[in-house]
Parts: structure tokens; sequence; C-alpha cells
């Protein structure tokens, strides 16, 4: 699309020497580059050095006690939280951009406030959250930290995310689908559930797992509300840890250092295929 | 009877769609209902100014973490917005293909990494770096910008980097036919078209900075007092939250729950200026 007219080395070097500033500029541009490239890299490679050679099988053991310092109960409930905040953030989120989209009316000041309220809810920090979550789920319910409470306080959390994704997938759908739906006499509601949604199922997929994500990674919204009982607790209404929170118990008490570098090394690996899988649904998405 | 289902669906819909709503009032409401009356009863001035903070004698001043919490994202900024601008420049308008194809996703995944494995780099390996450099504990004021530094930077790429592209090529081409080179054509033409979304960039960053939490627990130190150099120990407002909520009871507890709304207030403001700009420039 640009620089059609490619340029030698050698023309570049004269441009150069004309012009010292432009070539400190490409130097800048480089080295910052450089820099950002190394620094995630040195990290990756660190923490997956580190920690490989110390994941045992005892670190997946059922139980955990000190001696194992196992993270399969955090990772059982990381898992548990991660379904309990979709089920609630999932349906809410896509009738949410249902009504967005397909619904609201142009210029309606209903979706103004809906937008401003999402946006302002994107940007909290998740310390906010948690003490929310903490004063609704454990005082004002009287819960007591449950993996109920910090689902819920999840939920609210990724719930911008989920509809500005479902939001970009059901406006890619062309309007021609629509039309076609209703020429061959179909409803509005049959219009959006049997054409509309199907096809933007992939954008909406990319975005909910983007959601899972931020669930895996979450800690501080989590302390208050799920607390940090290192055991799968029996129903929804108990404590539990979540591998992240695991992970800041573990590296904050100093005691197992090894165990901390293979538990960051698992917790990499998941949020890492996380978002590889979202990745991969969405160019799918972008080819079709 | 079809008519009722198709109207009760876009009611439901409706509802959903006010779920957002609803959820940013309960939040308000319930940090304010806690946290306002905790300001009150230990006095605006003495709440937001107090130099002191000891919660086991009754006085409860934030100062040092408000202070604490803009030193940390200041320090962020500097080490972290240059770099980012200056990467997203590259990937925008230097980078080969091929290379753009291995960068991008890079970016994508250094944004997906959990904030505590963040920390606990921070803690392994810039903390002991710190301390063989400027003796001390290592975890400072320093260390914590320079950890921030690093985790804004895929937020203000990524959006830097959008806003570079959204500029129109014919600046690009308008500068290249005036006989400006490359680079020039790209800092002096292009970069200040696309100042106001670079801006947003920045500001969402700064968003990032003010409310991590854990990964700046992790290295930032902890003191309770106003750091007197980049070198000292420090405690913003996210991690006095979460260093204390665990024990805190009465009045101590709503004092944090203060902090939080001190916090919140901060959010909105930045989110506000973030949405100003970026409807700027759309």
């Amino acid at each position: 699309m640009e620089a059609t007219n490619k340029q030698t080395l050698k023309q570049k070097l004269k441009s150069y020497s004309k012009s010292p500033l432009s070539l400190v500029l490409f130097l800048l541009v480089s080295l910052s580059t450089l820099i950002t490239v190394s620094v995630i890299i040195f990290l990756l490679a660190y923490i997956l050095i580190k920690g490989i050679p110390h994941i045992t099988p005892e670190l997946f053991a059922w139980e955990y006690n000190s001696e194992n310092v196992s993270l399969m109960p955090a990772l059982v409930n990381t898992i548990l939280m991660t379904l309990v905040s979709l089920v609630i953030a999932a349906p809410l989120g896509i009738f949410s951009a249902i009504y967005l989209v397909e619904y609201a009316k142009r210029g309606n000041k209903v979706v103004e406030v809906i937008r401003i309220t999402a946006e302002t809810l994107s940007g909290i920090p998740s310390i906010v959250y948690g003490l929310f979550g903490y004063l609704l789920f454990v005082i004002a319910c009287g819960w007591s930290y449950s993996i109920l409470g910090g689902a819920v306080t999840l939920a609210i959390m990724i719930l911008p995310l989920i509809m500005r994704t479902t939001e970009e997938a059901l406006k890619s759908v062309p309007d021609s689908f629509r039309e076609g739906s209703f020429g061959l006499g179909a409803g509005k509601l049959r219009t959006i559930f049997r054409i509309v949604l199907p096809s933007a199922v992939p954008g909406i997929l990319s975005g909910v797992i983007l959601a899972v994500g931020r669930i895996v990674g979450e800690t501080a919204a989590l302390m208050y509300t799920a607390g940090t009982v290192a055991g799968v607790p029996e129903n929804l209404m108990g404590s539990g840890r979540t591998l992240s929170v695991h992970m800041y118990v573990l590296s904050s008490e100093a005691l197992y250092m090894n165990q901390s570098y293979a538990t960051a090394v698992v917790l990499l690996v998941v949020v890492l295929a996380i978002n590889g899988i979202s990745g991969l649904i969405a160019k799918k998405v972008s080819k079709a | 009877m079809k008519n009722f289902k198709e109207k009760s669906m876009e009611i439901l819909f409706l509802l959903c769609a006010l779920a957002s709503v609803f959820s940013v009032i309960v939040i308000c409401v319930f940090l304010f209902a806690n946290g306002v009356p905790a300001i009150k009863e230990v006095g605006f001035f003495d709440f937001i100014f107090g130099a002191k903070w000891k919660p086991s004698s009754n006085i409860f001043g934030i100062w040092p973490f408000i202070v604490g919490s803009v030193y940390v994202t200041a320090g962020a900024i500097i080490i972290g917005v240059p770099i980012g601008i200056l990467t997203a420049v590259f990937m925008a308008k230097f980078c080969p293909q091929k290379l753009y194809k291995v960068l991008k996703p890079m970016i994508d995944l250094m944004a997906g990494i959990p904030s505590v494995v963040y920390g606990f780099f921070g803690l392994v390996v810039i903390v002991p770096i710190m301390k063989d450099m400027f003796g001390g504990s290592g975890k400072s004021v320093l260390t914590a910008s320079i950890l921030l530094g690093i985790m804004i930077l895929p937020t203000i790429i990524s959006v830097s980097e959008s806003a570079i592209r959204a500029v129109p090529n014919s600046y690009y081409e308008g500068a290249l036919a005036l006989g400006a080179t490359h680079e020039r054509s790209v800092f002096f033409a292009m970069l200040p078209a696309a100042k106001s979304g670079i801006l947003a960039g920045v500001i969402l960053g700064v968003g990032r900075a003010i409310g991590e939490t854990m990964a700046v627990i992790m290295v930032s130190g902890n003191k309770t007092k106003v750091p007197g150099s980049i070198f000292d120990g420090v405690r913003t407002l996210t991690s006095n939250i979460v260093t204390e909520m665990g024990y805190a009871a009465d009045l101590h507890r709503e004092v944090l729950i203060a902090t939080a709304v001190v916090l919140f207030v901060f959010i909105l403001i930045i989110n506000l200026a973030f949405s100003v700009l970026k409807r700027r420039s759309e």
C-alpha cells in the first residue's frame, strides 16, 4: 500500500548523512521496540526456565498441604469460578449487546447512558470491585467469603468486555442477512436467534474467551470476596482461592519459591493458551 | 401471542442492558454510603492531607498513599510512555510485514499476562537488581515504577498504534513530497495528527497504573511514610486497602473503604478525560 518506491541501503545511508535527525529517530524507534521485545521474552523465558524443572506430580495432588503445596484445588476453584461468572455475565452481556445493536434507535438517550456506564465499569480498578463485592456479598448479604460472591463480583467486572465484543460481532453481520430473513416472513426475534446470533458466534466466543483470561488472571477482586482458603469448598457458598490468588499467597509467604515458579508457569500457560485460542477464533472471523 | 413474545423479549433485552447501569449505581451507593461517613468522622482535610497513618491510635491520614500513587504512576509514565509510543511508531510505520506478524501477538500476549505474574517477576528479578545497584531492600518507588512502566506498555502501544494508523496517508505523502525523509514525515506530520489518540492511550495507561494492586504490593516496600526519595519504600492507595483489609475493623475498615472512594474518584476523573479525548479524536 505504501512505500512503493523502494530505496536501496546505499541511498538510505546517503539520505541519513544529509539528515542525521532521521537516523536518530530511526534508531530511537528500533531501540524502543527492541526493549519492549526483550522485556517480554526475558520475562517469559526466566519464569519458564526457573519453573519447568519444579513441575512435579506432587504439585498436582488432589489435596493441598504444606508439604506438597499442590495447586490442584486452586485450579479446580479457578474452573468453578470461571463457569459461575460466565453463567451470569455471558447472557447479560450478550442480551445487552443485542438490545444495543438490534433494538435501540439511533440517538436514544438510554443507549448513551448504557455506553457511558459500561465504559465506567471497564475503568474501575479490580480492588474497588473487590471492596464492593466484600461490602455487598460478604457484609450486606452475609455470605461470608464464598465462591459465589467472588463469581458475581467478577461477572460485573467482565460484563463490559463481553458487551463490547458481542456488539462488534453483531455489527459485523451484514444487514442483508436480516433483510433476507425479514423478507421470508420471520419475526425480529427469530431473525436474531436463527440468523444474526449464529453468524456472530465466533466473534462472541472470542470475547468470552478473553473474559475467561481476565477471570483466571484476577487476584485483587477475589482476595476479600472469595477468600484465600487453600481447598476446594463443598459448595458455592464456601471459600476457595483461585490459581492467581494461590500464586500471590505463595509468593508473599516466600517459603515455597520453587513451587511459586512452577505455579507461575502453570498460570502463564493457562492464560496464554486462553489468549491464543481467542486470537485464533478472532482470526478465523476476520477471514470469513 | 406472537406480538406479546416479541415485546416481552425486547423488554428482557432492555433489562439486561440496564444491568450495567444498575451495577454502576449499586457500586457508587455502597462505596459512598460506607466511605463518606468515615471521611466525615476523620475530617476531610485530616483524611486527605494528614501525613500520619496510625490505625492503632486512630490517626488516619492518607496523604502518603496519595503521594505514593502519584509518584509511582508518574514514574511508570516516564518509563513506559516514551518506549510505548516509539514502539507503536515502529509497528505502524517502520515494521516489515513479516516482523509485524510476530510483534503483534507478542504485544497482545504481554497484555494477557496476569498482574501477579508481573509482580512475581518484579519480586524475583527487578528487586534483587535494585538491591545490588542502590542498596536497601530493593523495594522502592523506582522498582514499582519500572514494573508498572512495563505493565502499561501493551495498553499504550496498541492504542497509539491504532491512532497512528488512523491518520490519513495523504499527510505522510504530502510530507514526503515536500522532501522530508520517511522518519521526519512520520514524526513531524503524522504524530502531531495522531496526538489526541495517543494521549487517550496514555490516559488509559495512567488508569491502569493507578488501579494496579497486586504487582505494586509485591515490589513497593509498603512504607506508610511519604517517600523521601525514589529509593524509599512506598505504599499506594490500592495496596493500602489490600494490606489492611484482612484485619481491619470498625472505623479502620470504613477508612479503608473511604480510601477506595478516593481511588474511585481519581479513576472517574481519568475516565472522563479519556472519553472526552476519544470523542475528540473521532
